[in-house]
């Protein structure tokens, strides 16, 4: 076993009810991470059902508007339930089932993690209940809408600032009221180990895929991988299998809201400190006392005080870049890339499209750069809409 | 005899709990002194934290109303000063872990020692984190306050062997805030504890009225309240005085009648 550390950061800083169940889940996922039989079983649902490998696409328009590096898309807006939730979300239900739980337990900022545990869970036959920031519940209504269909119980979350951070302290809460026959499905690489750890594993497949399919189309590395960071899941399942590979620059772009030097900002690594929140050490945006700030990002996926401990280790030892992306900046990637290459991306992912408008001018184009596509931007559309003036409600 | 000691010195102990500064600082002072007079043996006070993950909607709506007033750890340590020209009694701080890691953990706790205070609970720290903690606190001479749960099971007598001042018994699965019924096998918890240390045990969570307060005692060393006690703070605001020094008399009450 190990202390779940990386660096300084992790740990399990979690009340007393919910350490056996940890422990328990450590000692599953060490039991099955390995087996045979459950990684058939995993790789053929992420294959039959998820539709992987996802598309590494050349994004030929914006490579020559942009006039350098050469610009390539991990597809993960074309899995199944829109986004790469769904890798996770697999890997932690079926290791739940394996593990004889019946029922599962999700937060969900966007709606994006608490679609794919609904989704998993009906696949599955497992009870599940997802717990959502009130304010997230109108921002994503049709998600809402979605995990009922699809037979999940959705709790508004009200207490707090009624945000993804609220909707993970609820979770929690339910959890160490039942603890038996629930699982916890953590959305994100973050929360007390064993969860970076397990999560991360699961996501690692967009990285592999990503070395795969880049080395079979240009025989080399990318220069650069892009990803938008909340938690950092999707980023560091992008980034995994490329942290040995020096060469190539890992930049995360965290969610600035309407500006760093703003009190409306989500931006961890640029505005936050080192703290101890939501069962990890690891930073976040705080007062001078340790309060939590309320965050804000236009992103309701992104809108969370903190990052996953793993990034902030790749943080302070300089292997991985994190950059501030505003709402304003995101807006105007997510209208490009749909005008640009007729893909509507997540307003999440658009942070990560953003920032490769301004590097990719800069890179040689002998160089290229890979966009983690994280999510499709189906259910952003009614909100940007709004962002833009005008009068559309879903 | 340390004062946490000296707490379980009185028959079984009643052990109250406080969100500073709900309503005010000023009304927490005189509850603390009001709740000494009325039979409390140890009282723990809670620094408000914005997303206190253990609590249940009573505690958080109280930790939001003291935040909401502008409450920091400064000003509750300049409670605690004014506290203890008047008192006392034994008290022990209970937060979670980013409010005293953020102030500096050894800022904190060579605070928390020098204006008096006796020791600190952290319910987001198990015995996995204690360390990182613990090693202060011993130097402060506080004691941290070791948590057991009814899912502890085998993890108890590794957590009995590091326990400091009193154990805290969780008497139920969830958050705190009042309950109607408490089924956890109390009195197998705590044998296990005395088995590996001679430490006293306290059970809390759930407990709001002296029947349950009453049967809690009579399988342990004492009874902890905090929901029902903030309850009272936050439905009489300034004037929860007296209604909650009664309520503390009562309990105090029922926990010796074990």
């Amino acid at each position: 076993m190990t202390n779940g550390r990386f660096g300084i950061h992790g740990g399990q800083y979690m009340p007393e009810t919910l350490m056996n169940a940890v422990i328990e889940l450590e000692e599953a996922y060490h039991r099955y991470q390995n087996d045979p039989d459950f990684n058939q079983e995993l790789n053929t649902l992420l294959a039959e059902y998820a539709g992987r490998p996802s598309r590494l696409y050349f994004a030929r328009r914006m490579t020559e508007d942009l006039g350098g590096a050469k610009i390539y898309l991990k597809r993960e807006d074309l899995n199944h339930t829109g986004a790469h939730k769904i890798n996770n979300v697999l890997g932690q239900v079926l290791l739940a089932k394996r593990m004889g739980k019946t029922r599962v337990i999700a937060e969900t900022g966007a709606g994006q993690h608490g679609v794919a545990t609904a989704t998993a869970a009906a696949l599955m036959g497992m009870e599940c209940e997802v717990f959502m920031g009130e304010e997230d519940t109108k921002r994503q209504a049709l998600n809402v809408y979605r995990m009922r269909l699809l037979g999940a119980k959705v709790h508004p979350v009200s207490s707090g600032t009624g945000t993804l951070k609220d909707a993970v302290s609820e979770t929690m809460r339910e959890w160490t009221n039942r603890i038996s026959d629930t699982h916890y499905v953590l959305g994100s690489c973050m929360g007390p180990h064993p969860f970076p750890t397990i999560v991360r594993d699961f996501q690692a497949v967009i990285g592999k895929e990503i070395k795969e399919q880049l080395l079979e189309k240009e025989g080399k590395l990318p220069d650069a991988v892009l990803a938008c960071v909340g938690g950092g899941s999707n980023a560091i399942g992008a980034f995994y299998d490329f942290i040995p590979d020096s060469s190539v620059r890992l930049i995360g772009c965290e969610a600035a809201g309407r500006g760093v030097d703003t009190f409306e900002t989500a931006a961890t690594i640029a505005t936050g400190r080192l703290g101890i929140f939501h069962g990890m050490k690891s930073y976040f945006c705080q007062d001078e006392y340790g309060q939590i700030a309320p965050v804000y990002s236009i992103s309701a996926g992104l809108d969370y005080p903190g990052i996953g401990p793993e990034h902030a280790h790749l943080h302070d030892t300089g292997r991985a870049e994190y950059v501030a992306v505003t709402d304003d900046e995101a807006v105007g990637a997510f209208e490009y890339l749909a005008r640009m290459e007729g893909i509507i991306p997540a307003i999440e992912s658009a942070h990560a499209v953003a920032y490769a408008k301004t590097l990719a001018p800069a890179m040689g184009k002998d160089q290229i750069i890979v966009i983690n596509l994280s999510g499709r931007g189906d259910k952003d559309c009614a909100a940007i809409a709004r962002y833009r003036g005008e009068d559309l409600h879903e | 005899m340390n004062k946490i000691q000296q707490a379980f010195a009185n028959g079984k102990a009643f052990i109250p709990f406080l969100t500073c500064g709900d309503p005010s600082l000023a009304v927490t002072e005189e509850l603390v002194c009001a709740m000494e007079q009325a039979g409390a043996d140890l009282i723990e006070l809670g620094i408000p934290f914005s997303d206190p993950t253990a609590e249940g909607p009573v505690i958080q709506a109280a930790n939001l109303r003291a935040l909401s007033g502008g409450v920091t750890t400064d000003q509750i340590f300049d409670m605690v000063r004014r506290i203890r020209t008047r008192s006392q009694i034994p008290m022990v701080f209970m937060t979670y872990a980013n409010v005293v890691f953020s102030y500096g953990t050894e800022r904190f706790l060579q605070t928390a020692a020098e204006i008096g205070m006796d020791g600190l609970i952290l319910p987001d720290v198990p015995f996995e984190e204690r360390t990182e903690f613990d090693g202060v606190c011993r130097k402060y001479g506080l004691s941290l306050i070791s948590m057991i749960a009814p899912t502890s099971k085998e993890r108890i007598s590794q957590i009995a062997a590091k326990a400091d001042g009193f154990v805290y018994c969780v008497s139920s699965l969830g958050v705190t805030g009042m309950r109607s019924e408490i089924t956890t096998d109390i009195g197998s918890m705590v044998r296990l504890v005395k088995e590996t240390k001679d430490i006293p045990c306290a059970v809390g969570f759930g407990i709001a009225t002296p029947e349950q307060a009453r049967r809690m005692a009579s399988c342990s060393d004492g009874a902890i309240v905090g929901s029902a006690i903030v309850r009272l703070c936050g439905q009489y605001g300034d004037g929860c005085v007296p209604y909650v020094a009664e309520y503390v008399k009562e309990m105090k009450q029922a926990v010796l009648d074990t």
